[in-house]
């Protein structure tokens, strides 16, 4: 039987009730940082565990819990539970089947940054999501997980739940923050960056929902214990959703560096009969496409050797493309997304995504010509490095690698 | 007289209690889920007693209805489908099962059926790509709270045409 860090329910039914929760030792970490650590050695353990956001920018998780200003309070920590990149579903998993390990890494995360209170922000999809997750706030707090004087000791802490309602955008840390404000959801300029501007312009801490899952078990094993997972730079383990062309799309729960053959052919059955792979995308919507060689397919998923290939990890969202399928329609479908979720903000996204929407409608109608593709091109180009945000850059990184990567793709009959 | 205020004390002081006191703009998007519960959208009224509660300005209020897709600034059908038809939905058959459902509800997809029932709608990545067919529902009127919006996965134009039955019928015995 495999061994969960992050899936454990799969393994320990009943894990979504407080009670089975705590038998499998579930808030003995928080109680431990909270009665014996100083905050300061909390985000210490987290930082030599190697843990980086598994959002998407993979950033260490431990440095920007120590990025908090101290000089401003009060603090805020805010799980972002927004998941929306198309081809991303462990988020919900988690939450759905392991709800108290993430709402413990949470509390975790608020007592290393002294804040007392914090969100989870659900996209607005997630709503029976949310009420499950309110009801089981409710009963950590009659069991006194949650509320003053924890563990009989100075520290209170109250979680609240806040849903979105249909806005890509707000995975965006900025954004999110904007809308939880109950403003619309557009990024801010950075830096300031939210651990010294964030919540109504307060120090504040913005993680993955997946990030905080890991937490309690690195507090409660130790940081070295993390390291027994995954490469030396990415250290621990990973859900990766797959998703696509592949006979057993689904989360995956690996070790970083795990290779993509290993996961698409070993864990996600393969691909259908008479298929044959065609391209990778890691990363959801937003990933550039990787051309599918033996090459490719032995490269290791993780935050150093994905980028080699000519793309991100980013949040591991991994879209199989098999030979059936035409980058043309594909493109339209990725634009169309971002078109639908450009904020419109900064001209260069806003028009930008509907432009190459509209180019890529011409194409896959057969209107195109030859002059279309290098138009699509220009307008990619054009909307690179100039934005305030990365939504206008992940727009083109299918865009881009598509036109370069697969040219035979995009050959038009000049009429 | 807020009417709003006066149907649902209970719930927007519970809204209210999420927030700093002197933060309560951050109440604008709960608020919104409650004031198009029942009718399915918000109405001009409500914007402008959301506003009054909540001290901010009702172009403020509009705003956020026009910016987020799961508001609603017109009335639709009591249940609206929403089929997630990007790309890795689409990889595995989204698109046919929309366009199917939609010839045998005899609508177009964004359309109504006659009956003001149901209204289906093709809607970005709702988080289940390894579920595909899925939809979820955003149902109105005397749907409890709770159940407001519901995922329906693995689906099929069968399973999803005795959903609609099932709406149907439990509408005609409310009569």
């Amino acid at each position: 039987m495999q061994e969960f860090i992050l899936l454990r329910h799969r393994n320990i039914p009943g894990l979504n009730k407080l009670e089975v929760y705590q038998q499998n030792g579930g808030f003995e970490a928080f109680r431990k940082v909270v009665t014996g650590m100083q905050p300061a050695e909390v985000v210490d353990v987290v930082k030599a565990s190697g843990l980086r956001g598994r959002g998407g920018a993979g950033f260490p998780t431990g440095m920007k819990w120590s990025f908090i200003d101290n000089k401003n309070w009060p603090h805020y920590v805010t799980a972002n539970a927004d998941e929306s990149e198309p081809g991303t579903f462990k988020d919900r998993e988690i939450m759905e089947g392991n709800p108290f390990q993430f709402l413990e890494g949470l509390a975790i995360a608020s007592y290393a940054v002294q804040a007392n209170a914090a969100y989870v922000y659900l996209r607005g999809e997630f709503w029976q999501l949310a009420h499950q997750l309110d009801q089981r706030i409710a009963e950590m707090e009659s069991a006194g997980l949650l509320g003053e004087h924890l563990f009989g000791t100075q520290y209170s802490l109250h979680i609240y739940t806040h849903l979105g309602a249909g806005a890509y955008i707000c995975g965006e840390e900025t954004a999110m923050l904007e809308s939880l404000e109950g403003k619309l959801g557009q990024p801010r300029l950075r830096p300031p960056f939210p651990p010294s501007y964030g919540l109504y312009g307060k120090p504040t801490i913005v993680n993955n929902v997946e990030t905080l899952a890991n937490v309690p078990l690195i507090i409660a094993n130790g940081a070295a214990w993390y390291h027994t997972f995954g490469t030396e730079k990415s250290a621990g383990v990973k859900i990766f959703s797959l998703s696509g062309c592949v006979n057993k799309p689904g989360n995956y729960e690996l070790p970083l560096g795990t290779t993509f053959r290993e996961l698409i052919f070993t864990h996600g059955g393969g691909l259908p009969e008479g298929r044959t792979i065609k391209a990778i995308m890691p990363a959801g919507a937003s990933s550039s496409l990787i051309v599918a060689t033996e090459q490719a397919l032995d490269t290791p998923m993780d935050y150093e050797s994905v980028p080699a290939l000519g793309a991100q990890l980013g949040s591991a969202s991994v879209i199989i493309i098999d030979d059936s399928v035409n980058l043309q329609w594909l493109l339209n479908k990725t634009l169309h997304f971002f078109k639908h979720e450009s904020c419109g903000k900064c001209t260069p996204c806003r028009e930008g995504t509907y432009w190459m929407m509209h180019i890529t409608e011409r194409l896959t109608s057969g209107q195109g010509t030859p002059q279309d593709v290098e138009l699509l091109r220009s307008v990619a180009s054009q909307i690179k490095g100039k934005c305030l945000c990365a939504l206008g850059e992940f727009s083109i990184e299918a865009v881009l690698s598509g036109l370069d990567r697969f040219p035979e793709d995009f050959k038009i009959p000049v009429k | 007289m807020n009417a709003l205020a006066e149907k649902y004390p209970v719930e927007i002081e519970k809204i209210l209690a999420k927030y700093p006191a002197d933060q309560k703009r951050s109440a604008v998007m709960p608020m919104l889920y409650l004031a198009q519960r029942e009718s399915g959208y918000v109405t001009k009224q409500a914007l402008n007693e959301i506003a009054e509660i909540l001290e901010i300005s009702p172009t403020e209020v509009a705003g956020i209805v026009g910016f987020y897709s799961l508001y609603y600034d017109e009335p639709a059908g009591k249940y609206r489908i929403q089929v997630c038809t990007d790309l890795p939905c689409a990889l595995r058959g989204s698109e046919e099962f929309l366009n199917k459902l939609c010839e045998n509800l005899g609508i177009q997809v964004g359309e109504t059926t006659a009956d003001g029932l149901v209204t289906v709608e093709a809607v970005m990545c709702l988080a289940a790509c390894d579920h595909a067919p899925m939809y979820q529902v955003q149902a109105f009127a005397s749907t409890p709270a709770a159940e407001h919006i519901t995922y329906h996965e693995n689906q099929t134009v069968e399973s999803t045409l005795e959903l609609i039955e099932s709406w149907r019928k439990q509408a005609q015995g409310r009569k």
